[in-house]
Formats: structure tokens, C-alpha cells, sequence
């Protein structure tokens, strides 16, 4: 075929939007934030042409390019979409374009801070596009990595006072900095990594078949022990950055120091990365090691919705309850996974797409706030919806999301969840699944209630509500979260073509 | 498409397009009374539809695919139409209607934007409602189910910058949503066994004993606990006097008229399920009586003129739900349509009442007849039929009630019934009695409301005379033993009798009524509402807020503090061994030699 590589177009326009940026537009910040805005464009549009162009009867992957890179060792550069992946494309799109009119406010350094953007997110893209496992394991470093500079050069420092029989440790590590933020995210990814590298060597060994090619990898059969152990390594591996507890504490503390825009990318799409990583190198390549371990991957999800949605609740730094949610979220998307279903995995991708769009959103409404109130503390909040009824309008459907809410995307997620997990071997899943649903409604309309609610709190004036550039972020995200939950077929019928062969590899069709 | 299916959808449509016009054009929405024409007008079009419908007897069901599935659509939605929903699509458009253009004369002095953003919710809520209404399946009435519960949420907590209204928006929230957590998990198991959502092909596998599955029990009460929630049942219905922050027209419409019976309305629709599990109908019908019987004691001692009638609407939920249970499904419904037309005329009233004197409490207002002679006759009509007095709407469909719930033979419940139909008598008249013929001096300049306001009440009052005169000469739906009918009017005059003696002739103190005795204990734990309100306080603070505060120090001391234990240990670690590497040449002599002594060492002596 002599066609457009649709999917490399997508893929590498940030990065050279980035080179673009450093080498073009030195002192002048209108220049970078344009260069951004029509890079992230054109892979916006892409992406929804793509969207369109998929050929849903045939399903399987499409758009594939190949090129090889090192023919010995069977490397080679290989793209390709299917539904599901189609939607994470969709997904980093719509946040990436939104995140670049949410930070149109970044005054310093601005050249580097959209430079770094924009590389990671050309990671971002070839993960999900990647069909080659050593090319995604490059695209996954390169999404990691930048963030180290984004949060520890324009992140802020929150307010944690270490305090109990630990608190000379919290000192030594310098708790609350974006310093430590950044470092702990770091640390804590590149460990992931290490599991996942290992895992993916497993895999190429055992096949034998010196390529690291999905498609080929996908037709090996590996012994139980193989499929039992790296299955296990990679839902380490990618599970960390997928938040999974107990190895989710970089995130609250990572996603409440990250700038804005860094914030919406990493809890909107780079956790679901890692996600998107289980499902599609666990589930899909080593279908007995997952049959296997889909206990203990439904139930530390389980963990995460109840435990997540408690500790949000206990917050008084309105972005770790943002973050927190996260968490909770992410245990949804884990235990959909785990329930291999068709509407438990149908549930699970489609909550990674409604999560990364509510959460985009509430970062970008944080963001706003704080960037108006100079404060992120709750408490010291309120009857801010008389000044900013826009802000208010969107925190409000973010919030309705993520409680599950109908009508919002968040709904059709969790519902699929729900259903896949009554028909799962473990029913009692449903039930912490349930609860953590009314616990979200408890901690984010509480806070909905204190920050926007209510008489006018003295210690603001001034406050303004969200202006210019900063409206396309929320329209945008708002009209996404409530269109996918009105018609949730949108997406559905899509990842019902890759969800379905993929469930029949591991309970038979 | 055939003018069937699709007149149903444009009644569904045409408040959604109005909602949808008056979300996005927002200069169409600040200007408050161009987005009220907007609202009136789509939801006064519907009502004319929803009349053809139901004049017509319009019977169908049309469904489409809403959730993909391999193998045909997971989840459905579409329309299902039939004379059950013909009738609350006529009420539901009518109170729409009239409580939409009350509303603007109730309104008059708020900000324009404000009274935009109110149409916006009115309009949202009309289709949520319509939606539940037509609902084919499960599935779609859990959609609407939550929607109307978010307008209910978001028109409660319309004067948001109130605390009071804040809270008590929050507070209906969460409450109905614990009922709703029972719903979703019903219907989810449901769905697992049965592979459907469709109330259609339930109910035909229903009829051929298909659904013989042993939790069917538990299943159905869970889906009745969304209804406990919704249609505020003991013991959740603590959100709906305190629903009262909203605006007058709100409760009339929301917490009066139609949404809070959409729990009945959910028994009625899949009464054959139930039918299948008596002993759940039993504990709803126990249930029911009870909340009825419960709620009508704390409206006696309820100054708050909105929130006596909140109480009286409990209870009459607790009614329609014992009929609901006594397997009398079709009397609760009539009863339904009933009590929201005269319910709505009460809030109505009410509102017109407050907006003269500036206060909820009866015991300012006083001699207030004199003053408003018209909303007076209307109010006086309302509370007759409330009240259940022949020959008003409210009295057939109270004793098709009773008679339902006696023929089922279920003897406590009909005497708590019973009793509850004395004290709404005497509770009711005592609210009428103080408010407008009392001596006290009215707050206030009280005064006429305008025709906005007074055309809906006439309109209201006349259909509640005519519904019941049409009832009276058509032999009406009463099917009960003879002694019914005189025993019903007997416990009503006895009420009325009862407020007349104690507030307007003196001849009862009711201070030292309310002293004696076992009225005393009653009198005081009614007063403090059976403390349910301060137990689930208590629960959410001692309980899920402490619990959270709990985790929330888990997580940042336990979790994190082994990895930050770890990581300094690590940085004190290296700190130390970074002393090792001295720099003088004598140490690394030291080093080398020792270790030459230690490999001979082990070399010897451990080979």
C-alpha cells in the first residue's frame, strides 16, 4: 500500500513540533505556544480521521507500517492500531490539544516546557501505536523520562508536614517538594521499567523466534511457568504506573506538584499507559499467566477503588484529592481488566478513556483555580461559583463523572465494570466496586460543595473565571465527557472488536 | 417512522431541545425571561402530545442498541409506551407546565442568569422525568433514575451560596444515592442471570416460570431499595424535608408531584416480577404503612409550613407503596396521579402563602384568609382532598388504597394506614386553621400573588373538584367493604375535629396535650425526628470520615513511610560508606592486606 503513514504522522509531529520550538522560537512564547497548538492539532486530527477511517468489520490491526530497524535481533519499526488502541490514540489527543490551551499561561521557560511537552508525548503516541515490543519499550522510556524536568523545574511545592515515628525520614527525603515529587515519580517508573525489560527478554527468549514483534510473539505458546512469572512481571511493571497498590504513593505526590498540562497528561494518559500495557502485553500475550492471576489483579484493584477513594477523602490539598481519585479510578480500570469479560474489559478500556478526559479535566480546572486563588487548600475555599460559574459548570460535570453519574462517560464505564464482575469467578468484586462509587460521590461533592458552595469566602477577591484559550480546554473536555456517556457506542462498538478476540485467547471462544 | 413511536419521542425531545438550546446559548439563557418563554413553550407543546397519547390509548415498545456487544447489544434503550406511562406522561407535563409558569411570577425578583440557569434545570429535569416514564428497560430507568436525582440535587441547591440549601443539596444526594447503590447491584444481578434489562422479556420469561433463579428474593429487594431512596421510605427518607431549601415551585414540582413517586411508579411498572417474590411485597408493604404512619407524627408537631406538607408527602408515599405491596399496584398509581395533582396545589399554595407573609412558620402568619381569600379557597380545596373529604380527588383514591391493602388481608398495616388518616386530617387542618383563620397578626404585607401565579392554582384546585366529582357519579375505583367509605370519612371529620378543638376553639391547650403522658415521649422524639438525622451525622462523621482519616494516615505513614524509611536509609547508607573511600594510601594498604588474610583465612580453615 502507497498510503500515508497515517500513524508515524501522528506520532512524531509533537517531536518535531518540539525540535521546532527549541531551534525556531527562542524569546518568543507566542511562537511556541502556536508551534504547539498546530503540532498537537495535526495529530489531533489525525487521529480523528483515523478514528473514522477504521474499518470496523474487518478489525484487527490497521494502518500498519513496518521498518526494520536491526534485522538480526528481529527489531524493526512496526505500527499498527486496533480498537482499543485507537481509542488511547483518540484519548492523548484530545488531552494533549487541551493540555496546551489549559498551560497557555506558563511564563517561564516556556520554550522548554513545551519542548519537553511535546517529546513526551510523541512517547506517549508510540506506545500506543507500537506493535514492536523493544520500539514500545524506547516510546515508554521516552514518555517516562521527561517528566523527571517537567515536574522539578515547573512544578510547586505543596504543604506536607511530616509527622509520627517516621518523620526523620520524610526530613532526609524532603517530603512536599517538587524535587522529591519528580524523583519519587522517577524512581519509582524506571523500577517498573526494569520489571518490564526483564519481561520482555523472557518473552523474546522463550519464543525463540528472534523477533520482538507483537504479532509473532502473540502466535508462541509459552509454558505455564514463563506465562505465570513474566505475566507477573509486566503487571508489576506496568501496574506501577498504572498507580496499582501498594506501590501507587508516586502519584498523589507526583500529580499534586506537576504543572498543570503535566498533570492532566500524566493522570489523564500516562497511567494509562501502564494500564493499557497490562492489557495489552499481559492479556494479549500471555493469556494463562493472566487466567492465572486475575485474582490478584481484580483484587488489589479492589484495594485501590475503596482504599483510593478513603484516602482522597482524608485530603485537604484539593490536588491530592484530584490525585487520590486517580487511584481510585485506576483500581476500576484494573479490576474491569481482571473480570475477562467482554463487558468487564469493554469497561475497563472504556474507563481508561473516560478517566483520562474527567481527570484532564478536573487537573485543568485545579489548575485554573489555583492559578487564580494562589491556594490549594480546601478549607480555606468557598462560594467560588458566584465569581467563576464556568469553572464551577465543569468541575461540576467532572464531577458527576466520576462518581458515575449517567448521561457521563464515567457511568458507561462503570456499569460494564460492574456487570463483568457479577459475571466473573469472583462476584464478591461487585461490592467494594459499588462502594467505592457512593464514596466518591461522598469526598467530590464534598469538595465541590466547600470550594464552589456556599457564602464567598474572605480570603479571595479578585478571582475571575477561566478566559480566552483557557475555555477551549474545558469546552473540549466537558463536550467529550458527556457526548462518549450519552453514546457510549462511539467507542464501544470499536473496542468491542478488539476486546472480544483478545478474551477468546484466554477463556476460549 | 409511524406517528406512534414517534409522537412519544418528540414529547420526550422537546424539553431535551430546550435544555440543550438553553445549556450552549448562553446569551439566550442570561437573559432569564427569553429562557423561560423557551422552557414553557417546549414543555407546554408536550403536555398537548402527551394528552393525544393518552386520549388515543397509544401502546407500543421501540427499543435501539445504547451498550455494543458481540452478539447483540449489551444494554437497550427506547420507549415504552402504554396506558400506565400515558398517564404519568400527562401529569408529568402538566405539573411541568404549571409549576414552569408559577415559577415566574415565584421568581420575579431573582437575577436574570439566575433565573436562566433555574429553566435550564426545569427543562433537564422534564426529560429526565419523561425518560424514567418511558423507560422499556431497567437499565434506562436507572439513567433517568440518577438524572432526575441530579436536577433534584442541583434545584435544591439552587440559592447555592445558602450553607443550609448547600448541605441539604449534598444531603439528598447521598441518601437517595445509598438506595441507588442497592438498585445498580439488583439490576446488575439481574443482567447476570438473565442476560437482559428488558422489562418486556422479563416479563415473558416471568410467565414461563423461567426466572426461577434462587436469589430473585434478593434481587428484587435491592432494586426496592432505590425505591426506599427515592420515594423517601423509612429509613431514607430524611433528605426530603430538608429538600425543602429549594425553591417553593421545586418541591411542588420535584419532591411533591412526580419525582419521589418514581419509586411507586418502579413497583407498578414490574409488579410482575414482584408478584413472583411475595414475601419482599409483604416487607414493602410494612414499610410503607410504617413511613406513612411515622412521617404524618412529625408533620403534628412541624411549625414549618413547607415542611409539614414534606412530612404529609412522605407519608402519602408510605401509602402507595402499601398498596404497592399488598398487591394493589394500580391503587397506588391512582393515588399517585391523585396526590400530585392535589400535592402540587398544596406547595403551590404554600409558596403563594410564604412569597405574602416572607415566612415558613404558621404560627407568624395567622388570619391570612381575610387577606388572600383566593389562595385560601384553593388551599382549603387541597387540604379537603389530603385530608381524604368525598367528594374530592383524594378521598377515592385513598380508600381504593385501603381497600387494596385490607382485601390483601394485611390487618396491621391497614390500622397504621388508618391512623395515619386521622392524624393527616388534624395535622393538615391545624396548618389551615393557624395559618389562615388564626388570630395572631400576619407577618408581612400579605397580599394576592399575581395571575401567574393564581391561574396554575385555579387550574390545579378545579381539576382536583372535577377529577373527584368524575370519580363520584363514574362509581369511582372503590371496590372495599361497605363500612370502608364511612369509617375513611369518620377518621377525617374526627381529625379535623380534633385541630378545630385544639387551635381554633381553645378547648384542648394543645401544650398540655402535648405534656401528657405517652403523647409526651411521642411528642418529644418526633420532635428531634426519631433521630435518624442525627444518626447517619453520626455515622458519617464517627464512621466513613474517621475511617478515611484513618487510611488517609495509613498511606502517608505506613505505605510511604516504609519507602521513605528505605530511601533515607539508603541516603545515610551511602553517607557512610562514603567514608570508606579516604583518599590515604595507608587505608587501602590496611584494606588489601586484610583481605588477603581473609581469603587465606577461609581458604584454610573452611574448605
Amino acid at each position: 500500500m502507497t498510503r500515508l503513514p497515517v500513524l508515524s504522522l501522528i506520532t512524531w509531529a509533537p517531536f518535531v513540533g518540539a525540535l521546532l520550538i527549541m531551534f525556531t522560537a527562542r524569546h518568543r512564547p507566542r511562537a511556541v505556544r502556536l508551534i504547539a497548538a498546530v503540532t498537537t492539532g495535526l495529530s489531533t486530527v489525525l487521529s480523528v480521521w483515523v478514528y473514522a477511517a477504521y474499518d470496523r468489520e474487518a478489525a484487527g490491526f490497521q494502518f500498519y507500517e513496518k521498518l526494520a530497524l536491526v534485522p538480526p535481533l528481529g527489531i524493526s519499526y512496526e505500527l499498527g492500531v486496533d480498537g482499543m488502541s485507537l481509542l488511547m490514540v483518540l484519548l492523548t489527543s484530545v488531552i494533549i490539544f487541551a493540555g496546551v490551551f489549559a498551560s497557555w499561561t506558563v511564563a517561564v521557560r516556556s520554550q522548554e516546557f513545551y519542548a519537553l511537552l511535546l517529546a513526551l508525548v510523541t512517547g506517549v503516541y508510540g506506545v500506543f501505536v507500537s506493535l514492536d515490543l523493544f520500539v514500545l519499550f524506547l516510546f515508554y522510556e521516552l514518555a517516562v523520562l521527561p517528566m523527571y524536568l517537567l515536574i522539578g523545574i515547573w512544578g510547586s511545592t505543596g504543604e506536607v508536614r511530616p509527622r509520627g515515628i517516621f518523620a526523620w525520614a520524610y526530613r532526609e527525603t524532603g517530603v512536599g517538594t517538587k524535587e522529591y515529587a519528580a524523583m519519587k515519580l522517577t524512581l519509582y517508573l524506571l523500577f517498573g521499567s526494569a520489571f518490564i525489560l526483564v519481561g520482555v527478554f523472557a518473552l523474546y527468549f522463550s519464543a525463540g523466534s528472534a523477533s520482538f514483534s507483537f504479532l509473532d510473539l502473540e502466535a508462541a505458546a509459552f509454558p505455564p511457568a514463563v506465562q505465570r512469572w513474566v505475566f507477573l512481571a509486566f503487571y508489576v511493571g506496568f501496574g506501577i504506573l498504572a498507580g496499582i497498590w501498594p506501590l501507587h504513593t508516586w502519584s498523589p505526590d507526583g500529580h499534586a506538584s506537576a504543572p498543570t498540562a503535566v498533570s492532566m497528561l500524566h493522570a489523564g494518559v500516562l497511567m494509562k499507559l501502564g494500564a493499557y500495557g497490562v492489557v495489552r502485553v499481559g492479556l494479549g500475550l500471555l493469556p494463562d499467566g493472566a487466567a492465572e492471576l486475575a485474582w490478584l489483579v481484580g483484587t488489589i484493584g479492589c484495594v485501590n477503588v475503596v482504599y483510593g477513594a478513603l484516602s482522597a477523602m482524608a485530603q485537604t490539598d484539593l490536588k491530592y484529592v484530584i490525585a487520590y481519585s486517580s487511584v481510585s479510578h485506576m483500581g476500576l480500570v484494573m479490576l474491569g481488566a481482571a473480570t475477562l469479560t467482554e463487558a468487564g474489559l469493554n469497561g475497563s478500556v472504556f474507563q481508561m478513556f473516560a478517566h483520562g478526559i474527567m481527570t484532564g479535566l478536573f487537573f485543568a480546572l485545579v489548575g485554573l483555580v489555583y492559578e487564580k486563588a494562589h491556594s490549594r487548600e480546601i478549607r480555606r475555599m468557598g462560594g467560588f461559583g458566584r465569581v467563576m460559574p464556568g469553572v464551577a459548570t465543569a468541575f461540576t460535570v467532572a464531577s458527576l463523572s466520576s462518581l458515575g453519574l449517567p448521561a457521563t462517560a464515567g457511568f458507561v464505564a462503570e456499569l460494564l465494570t460492574f456487570m463483568g464482575a457479577w459475571r466473573s469467578d469472583h462476584v464478591w468484586w461487585l461490592f467494594p466496586a459499588v462502594a467505592g462509587t457512593f464514596l466518591t460521590a461522598v469526598y467530590v461533592l464534598r469538595v465541590a460543595k466547600q470550594i464552589f458552595w456556599g457564602p464567598p469566602s474572605p480570603h479571595f477577591h479578585h478571582l475571575e473565571d477561566a478566559r480566552g484559550p483557557e475555555w477551549v480546554a474545558l469546552v473540549i473536555l466537558t463536550a467529550v465527557l458527556v457526548l462518549f456517556g450519552m453514546v457510549p457506542g462511539l467507542a464501544l462498538a470499536l473496542v468491542d472488536t478488539a476486546t472480544v478476540p483478545l478474551l477468546s485467547r484466554i477463556v476460549g471462544p | 417512522m409511524r406517528l406512534i413511536v414517534w409522537l412519544p419521542l418528540l414529547v420526550l425531545a422537546l424539553p431535551f431541545a430546550s435544555f440543550l438550546l438553553l445549556a450552549v446559548v448562553a446569551p439566550l439563557r442570561r437573559r432569564g425571561r427569553g429562557a423561560a418563554a423557551a422552557s414553557i413553550a417546549a414543555i407546554a407543546v408536550a403536555f398537548a402530545a402527551a394528552l393525544v397519547i393518552w386520549r388515543e390509548g397509544f401502546r407500543v415498545t421501540a427499543t435501539w442498541a445504547w451498550l455494543p456487544g458481540d452478539g447483540g447489544p449489551m444494554g437497550t434503550v427506547g420507549l415504552l409506551v402504554d396506558p400506565l406511562a400515558n398517564a404519568m406522561l400527562v401529569l408529568v407535563t402538566l405539573v411541568s407546565l404549571l409549576v414552569q409558569v408559577y415559577s415566574l411570577g415565584y421568581l420575579r425578583d431573582e437575577p436574570a442568569p439566575a433565573l436562566g440557569r433555574y429553566y435550564v434545570y426545569q427543562s433537564l429535569f422534564a426529560f429526565s422525568m419523561l425518560g424514567l416514564v418511558l423507560a422499556p428497560s431497567f437499565l434506562q430507568m436507572f439513567v433517568f433514575w440518577e438524572l432526575v436525582g441530579l436536577c433534584s440535587y442541583l434545584l435544591i441547591g439552587y440559592w447555592y451560596d445558602r450553607p443550609s440549601a448547600a448541605r441539604a443539596a449534598v444531603k439528598a444526594f447521598w441518601i437517595t444515592k445509598l438506595g441507588d447503590l442497592g438498585f445498580v447491584i439488583g439490576i446488575v444481578m439481574l443482567w447476570a442471570a438473565t442476560g437482559t434489562f428488558e422489562f418486556e422479556a422479563l416479563f415473558a420469561k416471568a410467565q414461563e416460570h423461567a426466572l426461577a433463579i434462587p436469589a430473585l428474593g434478593t434481587i428484587m429487594v435491592l432494586i426496592y431499595l432505590g425505591a426506599v431512596g427515592k420515594s423517601a421510605q423509612f429509613p431514607l427518607h430524611v433528605w426530603l424535608p430538608d429538600a425543602m431549601e429549594g425553591p417553593t415551585p421545586v418541591s411542588a414540582l420535584i419532591h411533591a408531584a412526580t419525582m419521589v413517586t418514581a419509586g411507586v411508579y418502579l413497583m407498578a411498572r414490574v409488579e410482575p416480577l414482584f408478584a413472583l417474590v411475595p414475601d419482599v411485597l409483604v416487607l414493602v408493604g410494612w414499610v410503607g404503612a410504617f413511613t406513612a404512619l411515622l412521617a404524618a407524627t412529625m408533620a403534628c408537631v412541624e411549625d414549618d409550613i413547607k415542611r409539614v406538607l414534606a412530612y404529609s408527602t412522605v407519608s402519602q408515599l408510605g401509602y402507595m407503596m402499601t398498596a404497592a405491596g399488598a398487591g394493589a399496584a394500580d391503587a397506588g398509581v391512582f393515588h399517585l396521579l391523585t396526590h400530585g395533582v392535589f400535592k402540587a396545589l398544596l406547595f403551590l399554595g404554600a409558596g403563594a402563602v410564604i412569597h405574602a407573609a416572607g415566612t415558613n412558620d404558621v404560627f407568624r402568619m395567622g388570619g391570612l384568609f381575610r387577606a388572600m381569600p383566593q389562595t385560601g379557597v384553593v388551599f382549603l380545596v387541597g387540604t379537603l382532598a389530603l385530608a381524604g373529604v368525598p367528594p374530592l380527588a383524594g378521598f377515592y383514591s385513598k380508600e381504593a388504597v385501603l381497600a387494596g391493602v385490607w382485601e390483601a388481608g394485611m390487618r396491621g398495616p391497614f390500622l397504621m394506614l388508618a391512623l395515619t388518616a386521622l392524624l393527616t386530617a388534624f395535622y393538615m387542618f391545624r396548618v389551615v386553621i393557624v395559618a389562615f383563620f388564626g388570630r395572631a397578626p400576619a407577618a408581612g404585607h400579605p397580599h394576592e400573588p399575581g395571575w401567574a401565579m393564581r391561574g396554575p392554582l385555579w387550574l390545579l384546585a378545579a381539576l382536583t373538584v372535577l377529577l373527584g366529582l368524575r370519580f363520584a357519579t363514574g362509581g369511582g375505583g372503590h371496590h372495599g367493604p361497605g363500612w370502608l367509605a364511612p369509617l375513611s370519612v369518620s377518621l377525617a371529620g374526627a381529625g379535623v375535629a380534633l385541630a378545630w378543638a385544639m387551635y381554633q376553639r381553645g378547648a384542648l391547650d394543645p401544650a398540655r396535650v402535648a405534656a401528657t403522658f405517652p403523647l409526651s415521649v411521642l411528642d418529644a422524639m418526633a420532635r428531634r425526628r426519631y433521630g435518624l438525622d442525627a444518626l447517619y451525622a453520626g455515622l458519617y462523621r464517627g464512621f466513613i470520615l474517621a475511617f478515611s482519616r484513618l487510611i488517609g494516615w495509613i498511606d502517608r505513614y505506613l505505605v510511604d513511610g516504609v519507602l521513605n524509611v528505605l530511601s533515607a536509609g539508603t541516603l545515610r547508607g551511602g553517607d557512610a560508606l562514603r567514608r570508606m573511600q579516604s583518599g590515604r594510601a595507608q587505608d587501602y594498604v590496611y584494606g588489601v592486606a586484610f583481605g588477603v588474610l581473609f581469603v587465606m583465612i577461609w581458604a584454610q580453615w573452611w574448605r
